[in-house]
């Protein structure tokens, strides 16, 4: 058993610590005490009332498993479900590999600082559980694992810690999905992550949020990818949420490691986002791309982008657009930062309203103006990610399909 | 039948057409001449129904319709279809996909099929219109229109910066779209074909080279904003060549 009393003690000293960025959250709103809820069997997961499933579904989360090499399903504090299917692949809840396995120290804390703010502290203070996925090395998942993490009980605060770790030569996928059920309106949520993606592994990770009106969210994460590496990460949220704040870094310290970040955020009004990312690009080889699409229907979408070069013959590229539809803010703040010759990093930022022209050009085609708008904004939204399975993008363009009414 | 009647339209405010006269009957196909800046475009976009053209006099009649005021989308619907000089990229929507869209309810079962008739089948997962080269866009812009298969065609310089090789290729495409390529046969007489013949079409040409491939009835030129007609286009084409728009519009051609 992992003794976490010194972690516990550096968390104290900044459990007052408000974040760098984003606005600050009373915690004291909230109540942390742990919620029971039974474990259920893969039988009692698949006869899940239908209103809760088609919710789980939305968040890319299917209880039947179909193309699912595992499952971790967490509801407020509890692990209801934890399962795998496939070989060479482990999803252990994180308290259990805190218990269990002693090769958990190194990886625990080792990327995010527990006393970066009063969300990490909260994380590791009072931390309810959460999900280690780890893929052993050459092992290679087909389907990908899918983890959610659902708040059922008004007024939660929940904290949760990920750590997934693709070892080397590995590859593997998961898709993980943020919920909430109908009856929930307030909430917070506070979920540490850590990826460690070591030699030649290959880790797809897709993120699907549905929150609820009066929601925060407070994500901390920070991955870690070593030689020959690619890291994908794909996060999309096009429900309303009253605030959400995250800015995951991933640091590339090995040469010809790769890191692509996309993400497609739709701010309803009154809902707050403080979204982007940051990619440190270590050593000679490295590439990294950030790609954002945001569309404001009268929200605050603040977009952020940071690049940082460190070494020669590295390559980087940024892609921030935003559109307007119906009043509210897109900032987009895209930041390159080469320190020595022979960098390569570019970027482009856009924020308009869809162009009458487009628009026309559609309807001349026989489309309606509304169906001309509609093309035109899924048309945005859709990005092609390069290296993610077929299926997985899939799952990314039905999410956007079944949020589509509310963007219009 | 596309009528129009002492049209009048303003763009920003300024006068770029008036007392515009046209009359194409089914089956007829126009040419339509003139310099650079004259309106030719503008013509189009508002008979296709351009908002920003504004219609301050006259009226344009569709099969029958008065669609002056018409939005774009009911124009396309009763059979108005364009094939533009500069269309706009739409990001993220596949060229395969707007194939469909411009299909409506009729749907393409092969789009492969339908664009290997304009060599546009490695295109099709591309971006409409991104990064297409200019002779690209008038292929696209073909195969749209053979998914849409509207009845009066308004095709703004289709053979500008098309290469030798795929001139041919789009003279002939517009001439199936325009039904031109229905021959007489021992079964069929010239007049019967005549009659079978309901598409109609606009064409905004500079060199004139759709003629080699197009039978076309009337030859139209659009100069300081008023627009003259003459039955032999070809006659037209010498003439502008030879004197000039402004000669041949004076001393060749009534104004009608
Ligand atoms: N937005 C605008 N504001 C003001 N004037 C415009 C605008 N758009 C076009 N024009 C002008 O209207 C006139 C007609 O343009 P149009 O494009 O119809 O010409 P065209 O005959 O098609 O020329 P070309 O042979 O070069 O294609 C031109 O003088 C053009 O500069
Ligand atoms: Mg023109």
């Amino acid at each position: 058993m992992y003794d976490r009393r010194e972690l516990i003690e550096k968390a104290q000293k900044a459990v007052q610590k408000r974040a760098v960025i984003g606005p600050d959250v009373d915690l004291g709103e909230f109540d942390s005490t742990p919620v029971d809820h039974k474990y259920l069997s893969d039988e009692e997961m698949r006869s899940l009332p239908l209103a809760e499933r088609q919710r789980l579904l939305m968040a890319g989360v299917d209880v039947t498993e179909s193309e699912r090499a595992g499952t971790y399903f967490q509801k407020d504090t509890a692990v209801v479900h934890c399962s795998t299917r496939q070989e060479g692949i482990e999803v252990i809840p994180i308290r259990e590999a805190l218990e269990k396995h002693d090769w958990i120290r190194d990886y625990y804390w080792k990327l995010v600082s527990v006393d970066a703010d009063k969300y990490t502290a909260a994380a590791e203070m009072e931390l309810h559980n959460g999900y280690v996925i780890r893929a052993l090395p050459g092992s290679r998942s087909i389907y990908p694992i899918q983890a959610c993490l659902y708040l059922d009980k008004h007024g939660l605060q929940q904290n949760v810690h990920n750590i997934i770790i693709a070892e080397e030569g590995s590859e593997l996928h998961v898709i993980t999905g943020c919920s909430t059920s109908p009856d929930l309106k307030k909430g917070i949520h506070v979920g540490i992550s850590e990826f460690y993606i070591k030699k030649n592994a290959k880790l797809s990770f897709t993120m699907i949020h549905n929150w609820a009106e009066d929601m925060a969210v407070r994500p901390r994460s920070v991955a870690r990818v070593e030689e020959g590496g690619l890291f994908l990460n794909n996060y999309i949220c096009m429900k309303p949420v009253r605030t959400l704040q995250m800015y995951p870094t991933t640091h590339l310290v090995g040469e010809n490691a790769v890191a692509r970040m996309y993400s497609i955020i739709v701010g309803s009004p009154d809902s707050e986002y403080d979204v982007g990312g940051r990619i440190f690009l270590k050593k000679p080889g490295t590439r990294a791309e950030i790609v954002a699409r945001t569309i404001s229907n009268g929200g605050r979408i603040i977009s952020r982008g940071h690049l940082i070069g460190e070494t020669p013959d590295i390559k980087a590229h940024l892609e921030c657009k935003g559109l307007i539809l119906k009043g509210g803010l897109i900032y987009a703040v895209p930041e390159l930062e080469g320190h020595v010759d022979g960098v390569e990093m570019s970027h482009e930022a856009a924020v308009g309203k869809i162009a009458q022209e487009e628009i026309n050009y559609l309807m001349s085609r026989g489309l309606s103006e509304e169906e001309a708008t509609s093309t035109i904004v899924r048309g945005f939204l859709s990005v092609d990610i390069p290296g993610l399975p077929p299926q997985l993008q899939a799952e990314i363009d039905k999410a956007i399909e079944m949020s589509e009414k509310d963007v219009m | 039948m596309l009528l129009i009647e002492d049209l009048q339209v303003e763009l920003a405010g300024k006068v770029i057409l008036k007392h515009i006269d046209l009359e194409i009957k089914p089956g007829e196909t126009h040419v339509l001449f003139g310099p650079n800046g004259s309106g030719k475009t503008s013509l189009l976009m508002t008979i296709m129904g351009y908002p920003q053209y504004k219609v301050t006099g006259g009226r344009i009649v569709f099969k029958g319709v008065d669609i002056t005021h018409s939005p774009i989308n009911e124009r396309a619907r009763l059979g108005i279809g364009m094939s533009y000089q500069r269309p706009p990229t739409i990001h993220g929507l596949k060229t395969r996909q707007m194939v469909q869209l411009c299909a409506g309810d009729k749907k393409v079962s092969d789009v492969e099929e339908l664009a290997a008739r304009v060599h546009f089948e490695s295109f099709l997962d591309r971006d409409v219109n991104a990064g297409f080269s200019g002779g690209e866009i008038k292929r696209s812009e073909l195969l749209q229109l053979l998914a849409q298969d509207p009845d009066l065609m308004l095709f703004d310089e289709p053979e500008s910066g098309v290469d030798l090789e795929n001139i041919a290729l789009v003279g002939h495409t517009i001439a199936t779209l325009l039904q031109k390529e229905i021959v007489s046969t021992s079964a069929k007489s010239r007049l019967q074909v005549l009659k079978e013949r309901t598409k109609m079409g606009f064409i905004i040409t500079h060199t004139g080279y759709i003629l080699d491939y197009v039978d076309v009835d009337k030859g139209q030129v659009l100069y300081n904003g008023v627009l003259s007609c003459s039955t032999n286009p070809r006659e037209i084409l010498r003439c502008i060549g030879e004197i000039g728009y402004e000669e041949c519009v004076r001393c060749t051609i009534d104004a009608n």
